[in-house]
């Protein structure tokens, strides 16, 4: 799980820099983007948990 | 320009800023051989920068991990190297693979991007077999973060050769409208009709 960290980062910053041309808003485009997936990651996970436990 | 010694984007940080290409076949393939290299030929360091930092940590990290077999160019039909083709967006890092498949013994003594020993079969004990028993899920893994490095790398072409694709948070662009008084905001301007934000 823990290499997933390293990709959500790259990731958010790539696609901030192709959405923006200066540094502040690359960065502040990659924070928010980056908190999206993983609690985008984390509802996923919660609903699969719940799914399993019940099967 | 504005005469106040204020640039737009000092006013505004998310609002559009122009952006010299030069030659944007130039910068494009530029980019493609060196993650951020199209940027720097632009002037435009940050990203350059950014770029290369970003995608070369990605593609190098996922070699580390797989013990330098991850990234290897195979064309036969026993072992078609499907990966490679989203590895080689990274450009010259990714290309001594393809030198290791053209030849017959590893190059500099180094087995590092040399495709497995032939001959590559499906239930038989053989090098590729080997990789991953010596690394565990790391091959794939490196493997995942070698092509999604390859990928990352296509965006940043086209960031080279058109430029980025502004983004004005929803937010802001509703406060333009809403003081501007207009049913449609001049600064709207992104190139990308259906642009939306994540708030």
């Amino acid at each position: 799980m823990w290499h997933a960290l390293p990709l959500i980062v790259i990731i958010s910053l790539v696609y901030g820099a192709t959405r923006h041309e200066l540094m502040r808003p690359i960065l502040e485009h990659a924070i928010r983007f980056g908190w999206w997936m993983i609690c985008f990651m984390l509802i996923l996970f919660v609903i699969i948990f719940i799914a399993s436990r019940n099967l | 320009m504005s005469s106040n010694h204020e640039t737009p984007a000092e006013l505004d940080h998310f609002a559009p800023v122009p952006v010299d290409l030069k030659s944007p076949a130039l910068a494009a393939v530029l980019a493609w051989l060196w993650p951020g290299a199209g940027h720097l030929y632009q002037g435009r360091k940050g990203k350059g920068f950014l770029y290369m930092i970003c995608i070369l940590f990605c593609f190098f990290f996922g070699l580390a991990i797989g013990n330098g077999h991850v990234v290897y160019a195979s064309f036969k039909k026993e072992d078609m190297r499907y990966p490679y083709l989203c590895q080689i967006g990274v450009g010259i890092p990714a290309m001594p693979a393809i030198l290791q498949n053209m030849s017959d013994t590893p190059l500099a003594g180094s087995t590092i991007m040399r495709q497995p020993t032939p001959p590559v079969l499906e239930q038989r004990h053989d090098e590729k077999a080997v990789w991953h028993e010596q690394t565990g899920f790391h091959f794939e893994l490196g493997t995942l973060y070698t092509e999604i490095a390859g990928l990352l790398n296509f965006l940043a072409i086209y960031d080279a050769y058109a430029g980025p694709v502004f983004l004005v948070p929803e937010r802001k662009r509703r406060k333009k409208q809403v003081t501007a008084g207009q049913g449609q905001s001049g600064e709207d301007a992104s190139p990308t009709p259906s642009a939306s934000s994540v708030s």
